[in-house]
């Protein structure tokens, strides 16, 4: 009998522990330990997660990466290719002398890790919380400048009034 | 299944055209092929390969708050012979890499690989002798998942998009007939 309460009294007091949390999730909704339904409904990331990466811009449409390639020397998985040229006054691309011809990141080797966004020197790079990134084939995921590129700001329109409070 | 296709064949070589119905559809061939290639994408069943810390996300994916069962994937089978996806989760070393590819040969047709991560796609961060630069060096690979680790999310949709590729016809590795 003292043997079989010994054995008894920690399985009720177990299942009593997973009944607690059973009526709690019931009772207190937002108990976090709900199911995410994935496709449907994404969990809110958190605000320094570290995604795929986005070449900025200025708000002029230029681009904010200057082809310094600090980014490529200070990534721990060599993932980072850069290759700079000089901005002409005809084709301007960065308000600096040079610009990156091509930028082009192996989303496979990268760790994610944010270094680059730390290296670089005008904020060009940075990681954004689309996690989405699985490919077919390992081709695909070498992303270049065209993918990683920001899409051109919206034309805003000035008009005089406003030109004439801010001369 | 093939098998079964070919006896389907030869039963209506009577008709016009074998394998087709009265009216000139081919409704046993394609019925039955939309039928298995539903039920193979709703159960895959992955085995556990989980070599590094890619193994934790690819358990919190199993976990209820991300449910993977909801895919009809969260059968980890620790035998390959019970298993349809290998999710190589973590970075495979040159001596673990003959033992990867005895355990896939192992695994019955279709199979499906899905490698996990920066270090069994390229090595990520380990570019030396001892890890291997990329598990598709030893074996085919289906779906890509970029992460250090990838996120649960990141890898339900892996197995999302390895659904879509079963259902766009890509049946997996499929041994070739009469060859046994």
């Amino acid at each position: 009998m003292n043997s079989l309460s010994s054995q008894t009294i920690p399985i009720i007091k177990g299942m009593g522990l997973t009944l607690k949390h059973y009526v709690g999730m019931l009772v207190n909704k937002k108990a976090n330990n709900e199911t995410i339904q994935y496709p449907e409904e994404r969990r809110e990331q958190f605000p320094r997660t570290r995604w795929r990466h986005v070449l900025t811009r200025y708000d002029n449409g230029l681009e904010k990466c200057i082809g310094c390639s600090l980014c490529a020397g200070a990534c721990p998985a060599r993932c980072i290719y850069v290759q700079a040229a000089e901005n002409t006054d005809d084709e301007r691309f960065s308000p600096g002398e040079r610009f990156a011809v091509k930028y082009e990141i192996n989303m496979l080797r990268c760790i994610f890790c944010g270094y680059c966004q730390d290296a670089c020197p005008t904020g060009a790079i940075t990681l954004r919380k689309d996690f989405e990134l699985s490919e077919y084939a390992r081709e695909d995921a070498l992303y270049t400048k065209e993918m990683l590129l920001e899409p051109m700001p919206p034309s805003v329109i000035i008009r005089k009034s406003e030109i004439a409070a801010h001369p | 299944m093939a098998r079964v296709i070919t006896e389907i064949s030869a039963h209506d070589s009577s008709m016009a055209a074998p394998g087709f119905g009265a009216s000139g559809q081919p409704i046993a061939f394609a019925q039955l092929e939309e039928l298995v290639s539903w039920a193979r994408r709703n159960s895959l069943w992955p085995l556990t390969f989980g070599l590094a810390c890619c193994a934790i996300e690819m358990m919190g994916s199993a976990a209820s708050r991300f449910d993977i069962s909801r895919f009809g994937a969260e059968v980890f089978r620790p035998s390959p012979r019970q298993a349809d996806v290998m999710i190589v989760a973590g970075r495979v070393s040159t001596k673990m890499g003959p033992v990867l590819r005895q355990i896939y040969d192992q695994m019955p047709n279709p199979k499906w690989v899905i490698s996990m991560g920066a270090c069994a796609s390229t090595g990520g961060v380990y570019n030396n002798y001892a890890i291997l630069q990329g598990v598709d060096q030893i074996i085919p690979v289906d779906v890509y998942v970029p992460g250090c680790p990838p996120s649960p999310d990141a890898l339900i949709y892996a197995v999302m998009k390895l659904q879509e590729k079963i259902k766009a016809g890509n049946s997996g590795k499929l041994i070739e007939l009469g060859s046994h």
